[in-house]
């Protein structure tokens, strides 16, 4: 916890004056606040001795004096400590943002968005709230306690021991209440995650529930869940019951028997009345910071599990970077020959008993050519392409391009020179000209961009775009206009084209379309594609066709290069994968397509005989 | 099929959601809000009634505190002097009693009105699951499983709020409220009085406060939302921010959106940090006032020492609760829109309903008649299916031709009773599918729809869904029989390993093949089959043509048929068309007859 603590003083630094006048407010606030009984000690002593309206007077005068002060000390903590300490919370979430964003996605593979999201948000709140105000609260509070104490003392000795009797059970207890309380609180969050989970597939799976009858077993697994979760709302509320029992009881307790020794000591003249009186009104606000105390503690401790978290993400070493030397690549020289000689790969988490996903695949792909990257599901397609961009690392062997390790390369240059649409197409929340552009040169006058934007979208046939309510400007993605899967993979393919790279690798990226549309984009791609290397995972004919060879890959290897025509020849595995065309035609011919095309036909054969 | 009217449908609902209601519809709505709350209350009623009490009691004994402490002062003391400690011993004994009596039943009703709240929660997420559960489709297309889970989640969520504060803060903090009021008049009216007259500001303040923060509040939920979405969305799409090296312009994004968010919660904060000081400067000049007023009283005669002391103890809890009472307020109001919302849900009327008395059916031979059968989705509503008698017997594949909204998916759905006729009968061995039972209907008749829906679990959980109870054995064999036992083999920890892990991710292909051995497992005597339009790669579509033929074995089949592939290998075809069957007959029959579905297959011959 200390060591932990530290490492967060190191980001506060920058903010330490300001956090030091903050405490010094809090610190001075709860002092004035205790003065207050003793100004009522004070007028109710003076009042036995020499009762004048001057003595009320000056109480009540010096009572608002120090109310106004306190009240605006405590504005003044406020002002000190929450706007920087809000800064720093800014400063914590961009840098995690940031660390998070230069992970490989192995990294993300591995974390899943929901854990990242739980850390980027209210964890590094609570590091804030505990920067702006446990920190300085726990000073505070220790100090007036001890402050507080010396005022009892001075007021009665025994009194102060009966007060201190009470006060370490209290603030054990409520230290021992936060931690158990927050992990209590945990639970129910999990439980309540875990509820709305079988809630979203009860609701999402009606179809297959109904149809196999299953809706009372999905309400017996919904109901015990739920009183799992009731189970756990009523521990919580039985812990804090407790605590509060204990919180109101045990002061009250003391006080009890302070009330009746203090009479004693009164009547035997030891203390004053006023003395008595101040005793209450400083143990009352005594109790609070007491209480206080055992819960900042508490905080302290959930702070700590919070900071844990976050640095155990901070701490993640980044095994995809830029070397320190990089190999230059002159820009626009590159010629693109990638090379992949007994590339490996196995995902971190693999079970032992499992192979590589890549398992020492060699292929040379030659400058300008297209080359298409056929295998059934599974085979390791998608992943060798990810290795080219360094989406992923090799775990054995190495790819070139232009004989330069991609890994000697500048991760900015590597990336530059390549560019990927894949099968799942990614739009981000911005307009259709960012999303398309986003990997476009950067340096394009306005003019130059717009031809590269229309090119791109005449290429991947997604000029539909033009047909949106406010045309390539209208914003997609999460935020915006929703697009059918088939036209996302086209803006996902443009994309690609407009990134001009010297090496394009295209993932599926016209499965969503039906037939006769992905015939027009091939054909427009085999224009657009001379001279960029082209490395297409495929499993129609008619995209195959489109290559100047045929990989197939079997799992995880290159098992066979060569021709469409040679591969049909002499591989049955090959023939096995992709079937002829014949066959792939009469499949893919959907009803709906034929009956547009015969009404087409009605409607024009109607119009030639009027 | 029905996806994008259904969709408007859900947009439609959306907006009546979110409209304004006319007077009549606001008073329908609160009296509906009403009869749950009383139905939801009705049982834990004496529960209530008995925390209240608790409550009562317990405020009673934290108020008494000071006037002890006054008591002790002005007689105990006195007595004391006079050599009589009977008073103060009483004094002690009280203050101790109080304490204990205070505490012991704070512990009581904090912990009572969760378990009470908690059971009623409880009860009200049961029913709800139960209500959508036996929503018929119709309902689910229109009703978004985003709104149902948000039924479930945020507003129980508010509803919990609402009842944790519940007797709590309602009789508690107001209770204290007024004791304290009655006992400082009580003992000093004119500070009474006084106290009154600052309660005046407070309340302004807290007005105030209440507006201002809901506002902020609002404008951090706004905020943190953008910031949610960038995060999520950066990070699902880590791979393509990487590839087209988007990282420095997400950061500047990122950065834009964290500063929003930072100065929303600066604002709400400030609001907090005004209304905390002013609430304290009323607070401490209240006290300072009274030790003005009570000390001149003191002065005159009039008041004693002791219950100055005590007055002023009283006016420094007196605003305590007020803070209180505003989160109160909040939590009130959300939780009673929130309990709007699930009345209305729960308001809703399912139009297919269970039999009252249903006909046995436990064996059927799988024979499925339509008598005049015609169906519309409302009542004005134009009819989406014209009359239909069709017989279809028992171990025959029929594969239904039409295009999209033609009404052949609806046949469908009749036969599975995701609707009911609206004129007409649908039986299922002569016995009208109303008056079977729902258990016997679904051993009988399944539907097997394109999505195949995979629940989180294990391969094998997912088969067994088809049967629970089924042995390994039989969820083995059933994959076997499908011919998925290859690829679910294949499987990092075969038939163990979990769906939504990675490894066990399951291409489209493998998860239809999934869904056709849930069915097969089922082994229902009439299957419907809405067929899948996504292109799979050419093994998998193999595949899955071979584990259909084997799902469809000898029973009765209805297939919703997207490629004349599928529809060459059934006994009988239905084209639909403007929702009537147009032609009806063996594939080979129809293309003799040269009607739509020859010119169909013209076309497809044609196009290879």
């Amino acid at each position: 916890m200390i060591a932990t603590m530290a490492r967060l003083w190191q980001t506060v630094r920058p903010i330490r004056l300001r956090l030091l006048l903050g405490l010094l407010s809090a610190l001075i606030a709860s002092i004035v606040a205790l003065l207050i009984p003793q100004v009522l000690g004070a007028v109710v002593d003076q009042l036995d001795a020499t009762p004048t309206a001057a003595v009320v007077w000056t109480g009540g005068a010096v009572a608002i004096g120090l109310g106004l002060v306190e009240a605006s000390l405590i504005y003044l903590r406020r002002v000190f400590a929450v706007s920087p300490a809000t800064l720093i919370e800014k400063g914590i979430r961009v840098d995690f943002y940031r660390k998070v964003q230069h992970m490989p996605v192995a990294f993300h593979d591995a974390w899943g968005s929901g854990q990242l999201l739980s850390r980027m948000m209210s964890d590094i709140s609570t590091v804030r709230r505990w920067i702006a105000f446990g920190l300085i609260m726990l000073v505070a509070n220790s100090v007036t306690i001890v402050v507080g104490l010396a005022f009892l003392f001075s007021e009665s000795v025994i009194l102060a021991l009966i007060f201190i009797a009470a006060a370490v059970p209290v603030s054990i207890i409520a230290y021992r209440f936060s931690v158990r309380f927050h992990t209590l609180s945990r639970l129910s969050q999990d439980q309540n995650g875990d509820l709305a989970t079988t809630i979203e597939q009860s609701v999402q799976g009606i179809r297959v529930l109904k149809a196999f009858g299953r809706g009372p077993t999905a309400l017996e697994g919904f109901a015990e869940q739920a009183d799992e979760l009731r189970r756990t709302e009523v521990r919580k509320a039985t812990a804090m019951a407790r605590f509060d029992m204990f919180m109101f009881m045990l002061p009250e307790l003391a006080l009890g028997v302070a009330l009746f020794t203090g009479i004693h000591l009164t009547a035997r003249g030891s203390i004053t009345p006023g003395d008595l009186a101040a005793y209450f009104a400083t143990a009352v606000l005594v109790i609070g910071p007491v209480r206080m105390l055992g819960n900042l503690l508490g905080q302290a401790v959930n702070t700590t599990t919070a900071l844990n978290r976050h640095y155990e993400v901070m701490d993640e070493v980044n095994t995809i970077t830029s070397p320190e030397q990089p190999v230059a690549i002159p820009a626009g020289q590159a010629r693109g020959i990638v090379r992949l000689e007994d590339v490996h790969y196995r995902y971190p988490d693999a079970p032992d008993h499992m192979d590589d996903v890549i398992d020492g695949a060699t292929l040379e792909i030659r400058p300008g050519e297209t080359m298409a990257l056929v295998g059934v599901t599974g085979s390791g397609k998608s992943t060798l392409l990810q290795l080219v961009p360094r989406l992923y690392d090799v775990t054995g062997g190495r790819v070139t391009i232009d004989d330069v390790d991609v890994r000697d390369m500048d991760l900015e240059t590597l990336r530059s020179l390549t560019a990927v649409a894949f099968e799942d197409a990614t739009l981000f929340s911005d307009s259709v000209r960012s999303n398309v552009l986003i990997g476009a040169d950067q340096s394009l006058s306005e003019a130059e961009a717009e031809e590269l934007l229309e090119l791109a979208l005449e290429t991947a046939d997604a000029t539909f775009v033009h047909n949106l309510p406010e045309g390539v400007d209208t914003r997609i993605g999460e935020e915006g206009m929703s697009l059918s899967g088939g036209q996302r993979q086209r803006l996902a393919l443009a994309r690609a084209i407009a990134a001009q790279p010297a090496v394009l690798l295209l993932d599926d990226p016209l499965s969503a379309l039906d037939t006769k549309t992905e015939e027009r984009v091939t054909e427009r791609l085999r224009e657009v594609l001379q001279g960029t290397t082209t490395l297409i995972v495929a499993h129609r004919t008619s995209t195959v066709a489109l290559a100047d060879r045929v990989a197939l890959m079997d799992d995880g290897r290159i098992t066979e290069v060569g021709t469409h025509a040679e591969l049909m020849r002499r591989s049955s595995q090959y023939r096995y994968v992709i079937a002829h065309q014949a066959e792939e035609a009469r499949r893919d011919q959907d009803i709906e397509t034929l009956t547009g095309e015969l009404d087409l036909r009605a409607v024009q054969t109607g119009e030639e005989t009027r | 099929m029905t996806t994008a009217p259904a969709g408007k449908a859900a947009e439609r609902e959306e907006d009546a959601e979110s409209r304004v209601l006319s007077a009549e519809e606001n008073r329908e709505s609160r009296r509906r809000t009403l009869r749950l709350l009383g139905e939801l209350l009705a049982p834990v009623k004496g529960q209530f009634v008995m925390m209240s009490v608790m409550v009562v009691i317990a405020q009673l004994a934290v108020v008494a505190g000071p006037r002890i402490i006054a008591y002790g002062i002005d007689h105990a003391l006195p007595a004391l002097i006079d050599g009589d400690a009977s008073l103060t011993i009483r004094a002690g004994l009280l203050y101790i009693g109080a304490a204990i009596v205070g505490g012991v039943l704070t512990f009581g009703y904090v912990r009572q009105g969760t378990v009470v709240g908690q059971r009623m929660l409880f009860g009200l997420r049961k029913r709800v699951f139960r209500f959508t559960q036996k929503q018929d489709l119709e309902f689910h297309e229109r009703y978004t499983s985003g709104r149902i889970v948000s039924r479930q989640t945020s507003d129980m969520e508010a509803l919990r709020e609402l009842l944790d504060f519940g007797v709590d803060i309602i009789v508690g903090s107001s209770l204290s409220m007024v004791f304290t009021v009655v006992l400082i008049v009580s003992m000093d009216w004119v500070t009474g009085a006084v106290m009154l007259l600052m309660l005046v500001p407070g309340v302004l303040l807290t007005i105030w406060f209440q507006k201002r923060s809901r506002e902020e509040y609002r404008a951090i939920r706004t905020h943190s939302a953008r910031l949610i979405v960038h995060f999520v969305e950066a990070m699902a799409g880590i791979r393509a921010v990487k590839a087209f090296r988007k990282e420095d312009r997400n950061q500047a994004a990122f950065d834009q959106l964290s500063q929003d968010y930072r100065d929303a919660s600066l604002r709400s904060i400030r609001v907090f940090g005004i209304y905390q000081p002013a609430l304290r400067i009323l607070a401490n000049t209240t006290i300072a006032v009274v030790l003005l007023v009570g000390g001149f009283r003191v002065l005159d005669g009039s008041l004693s020492v002791g219950v100055l002391v005590a007055l002023v103890l009283y006016s420094r809890r007196f605003f305590q609760p007020i803070d209180e009472l505003a989160g109160f307020y909040n939590a009130f109001q959300s939780g009673v829109s929130a309990l709007e919302k699930i009345a209305q849900l729960l308001a809703e009327q399912p139009s297919v309903k269970e039999a009252e008395r249903p006909t046995p059916l436990p064996d059927s031979t799988g024979q499925v008649d339509f008598e005049d059968v015609s169906f519309r989705y409302t009542a004005d509503g134009p009819l989406v299916l014209k009359p239909l008698s069709l017989h279809i017997p028992a171990g025959q594949t029929v594969a239904l031709v039409g295009q999209t909204g033609a009404g052949k998916s609806t046949v469908a759905k009749l036969i599975s009773r995701f609707y009911d006729a609206t004129e007409g009968r649908v039986t299922l061995d002569g016995v009208d599918l109303r008056d079977v039972s729902m258990e016997d209907l679904t051993r009988n008749i399944v539907m097997v729809t394109q999505e195949a829906y995979l629940f989180s679990g294990t391969v094998a959980d997912n088969i067994e869904l088809g049967r629970p109870g089924a042995s390994r054995e039989e969820v083995e064999a059933a994959a076997r029989a499908i011919g998925a036992d290859t690829f679910i083999e294949a499987l990092p920890y075969g038939y163990d390993t979990d769906v939504n892990k990675r490894g066990g991710r399951v291409s489209a292909g493998q998860r239809q093949l999934i869904s056709f051995a849930r069915a097969f497992l089922a082994d229902p005597k009439v299957l419907i089959l809405d067929e899948a339009t996504s292109s799979l790669d050419i093994p998998s579509e193999r595949m899955v043509q071979e584990g259909l033929t084997r799902l469809l074995g000898r029973r009765t089949a209805l297939i919703i048929a997207h490629r004349l592939s599928t529809v060459m290998i059934a006994d009988r075809v239905l084209v639909v068309h403007g929702g009537e069957v147009v032609e009806d007959g063996s594939p080979a029959e129809l293309v003799a007859a040269g009607g739509r579905f020859a010119a169909l297959y013209q076309a497809w011959q044609d196009s290879m």
